[in-house]
């Protein structure tokens, strides 16, 4: 099954926001983008539209936290980490208003607009603002999960999905997720595979491509990057040796090093699977993955030839 | 309270304030003494805020949005009794609570500046915050006149019009000098009345080195009149020390001892003069 990650949000945001008249969105121009529309139209009250006009919503989130709103800041995940950045350092993480950007489209998923629309750096800089907490949601449930966990989360927080359906990483609700763990959805002690966002389901896809071959693979889902499961990386480090990290997110500064940062005092081989030094080619976002070798076929051929090593 | 009272309080200010600065070697001072009379003005005369109702819903929102000018934000919030003198006194000393600008660990202060052009949204979002919640409190932002530069404030004008937010007061400093010289000579922003009314705010000017004219034209505002309000400050940088006033240097200056004494002469004479009167 596939579900879109923003529908997924903005279903449980209406549930909640009905029953909760302080929780408030927050657009910018982008209510269309977010599928917002029907918070819009059912939530009027609840809604604020900033125009195109980043910096000033995230400013007015935080000025509706003060004065007690739970707010949603939403709009393109590029945009956000970008043009508003300063607004985020200092207007949520600096002052620790817990306002929650969420930020749709992120990575490489519009494509061929080409690297104004991408936001292939935003875990790179977030991660270094204290305080700030970093989520790519796996799939439409766990972002379900995670928006009920986030509304009276204290802290700032970013989340980011793509743009359309994705395939279910969990397929029932009977999964566990937690602030600052990952999940083990595949187990296997001949190698490790990391995986956030989207790219998830691809390592998932790959270790049960990977077990045909007599490969067994563990698969870790961290939608939550930031705090980081420090103890499930030295646990697989120890458990499998080797770890392959896969990112929709530059090589550097996201995942992979996070990942090789944590182990830098007791290393084991990483590969890092990510964009590489160079603005993404142009293509859809499943060609783009597949250029990188970020989809499933991708990561199998990683992992064969890593174990070679 | 009557301007006398206000006048001799922020005189007091002024005094404590050229102490911190000078104990501390850093401040921005120039920019610090000519706001001060409107930090004196609006928390012992204009808004509804105290050492007893920091977490109150209703309470007055205040920004200061010229963040650097914090040395006046401190003074102002101990003479209000929020901020304790033990903590002001480590004022410029490794690892005191109280940094180079606002931030909101300190008691009053409700949010992080010092980035400039970020008060306004903030301000916004307090202010239709206490629309959308029925909450009576007002918003006060003051900003910078070199803040003026900074394009993130006219996404917030538009806001601010546009969600009839006049329960919103932003005030500018208009000292006339940045860092580098006169403003007209570094970025030239004027006109400003006309900028803003063109952005739908009421516009408002005044003295702001005449506490009896702050309190004349805070009080009239209009809190029912469908639109924000922006009140230029017409200033002198650098008021009541009079080798600082309109002197660019003074923007981050610290007095030497010789300097220092004759400012705290000068003070302190005003200050027996009203306190006689």
């Amino acid at each position: 099954m596939m579900n879109d990650c923003r529908k997924s949000f903005v279903n449980t945001l209406i549930e909640l926001a009905k029953k909760d008249k302080d929780i408030f969105a927050v657009t910018t121009d982008a209510r269309g983008s977010v599928t917002l529309v029907d918070f819009v139209n059912e939530l009027p009250d609840q809604f604020v539209e900033c125009g195109i006009a980043e910096q000033d919503a995230v400013g007015i989130s935080a000025g509706l936290t003060n004065g007690g709103k739970k707010v949603f800041c939403c709009g393109p995940a590029c945009f956000y980490v970008a043009r508003s950045l300063e607004q985020v350092k200092v207007d949520m993480a600096y002052s620790n208003i817990p306002v929650k950007i969420f930020g749709v489209s992120g990575g490489v998923a519009y494509g061929a607009l080409g690297a104004t629309h991408h936001s292939l750096h935003d875990i790179a800089v977030l991660r270094a603002f204290p305080g700030m907490s970093i989520f790519l949601p796996s799939d439409g449930r766990l972002t379900s999960r995670l928006t009920r966990i986030l509304v009276d989360n204290p802290h700032p927080a970013y989340v980011r999905v793509g743009r359309g359906a994705v395939n279910d990483v969990y397929e029932d609700d009977s999964f566990e997720f937690s602030i600052g763990k990952a999940n083990t959805v595949h187990e296997g002690d001949d190698l490790t595979i990391v995986g956030t966002g989207e790219t998830v389901w691809h390592a998932l896809q790959a270790a049960i491509e990977l077990e045909k071959k007599g490969i067994r693979v563990r698969v870790l889902d961290f939608s939550c990057i930031k705090p980081f499961d420090a103890e499930a990386i030295h646990k697989a480090a120890r458990e499998t040796g080797k770890i392959i990290t896969v990112e929709e997110h530059s090589r550097f500064g996201g995942l992979g090093a996070l990942v090789t940062e944590e182990l830098s005092e007791s290393p084991v081989p990483v590969r890092i699977l990510g964009i590489p030094e160079e603005n993404a080619v142009h293509g859809t976002s499943a060609e783009i993955y597949d250029y990188y070798g970020l989809n499933a076929a991708g990561i199998v051929n990683s992992a064969i030839d890593f174990l070679k090593k | 309270m009557e301007a006398k009272e206000l006048n001799l309080i922020s005189e007091k200010n002024r005094l404590r304030l050229i102490g911190i600065i000078y104990k501390s070697g850093a401040g921005h001072t120039g920019g610090d003494l000519s706001c001060l009379n409107l930090l004196t003005v609006l928390y012992h005369h204009v808004m509804n805020i105290n050492k007893d109702n920091l977490k109150d819903p209703d309470r007055d929102r205040f920004i200061l949005s010229k963040g650097h000018c914090v040395e006046s934000f401190f003074v102002t919030l101990e003479s209000k009794g929020i901020l304790p003198t033990e903590v002001l006194d480590t004022y410029g000393q490794f690892n005191s609570p109280l940094a180079g600008h606002p931030t909101n660990n300190v008691p009053g202060i409700e949010v992080n500046t010092g980035a400039l052009g970020h008060g306004l949204s903030i301000g916004v979002g307090m202010a239709i915050a206490a629309k959308r919640s029925g909450r009576s409190y007002r918003t006060f932002v003051v900003m910078g006149d070199g803040e003026q530069e900074e394009g993130s404030i006219y996404e917030a004008s538009m806001a601010g019009s546009h969600y009839h937010l006049d329960n919103l007061v932003a005030v500018i400093d208009r000292n006339m000098l940045q860092i580098s010289g006169n403003t007209e000579d570094v970025i030239g922003i004027d006109d400003v009345r006309s900028r803003w009314e063109a952005f739908g705010w009421q516009v408002l000017e005044m003295n702001g080195d005449n506490v009896a004219d702050i309190m004349r034209v805070i009080d009239s505002i209009d809190y029912y009149s469908g639109k924000p309000h922006l009140v230029i400050s017409h200033t002198t940088k650098g008021k009541g020390i009079s080798f600082m006033e309109g002197v660019a240097k003074w923007h981050h200056g610290v007095p030497t001892a010789e300097q220092y004494e004759q400012a705290v002469r000068e003070i302190s004479s005003r200050i027996k003069t009203l306190e006689e009167a």
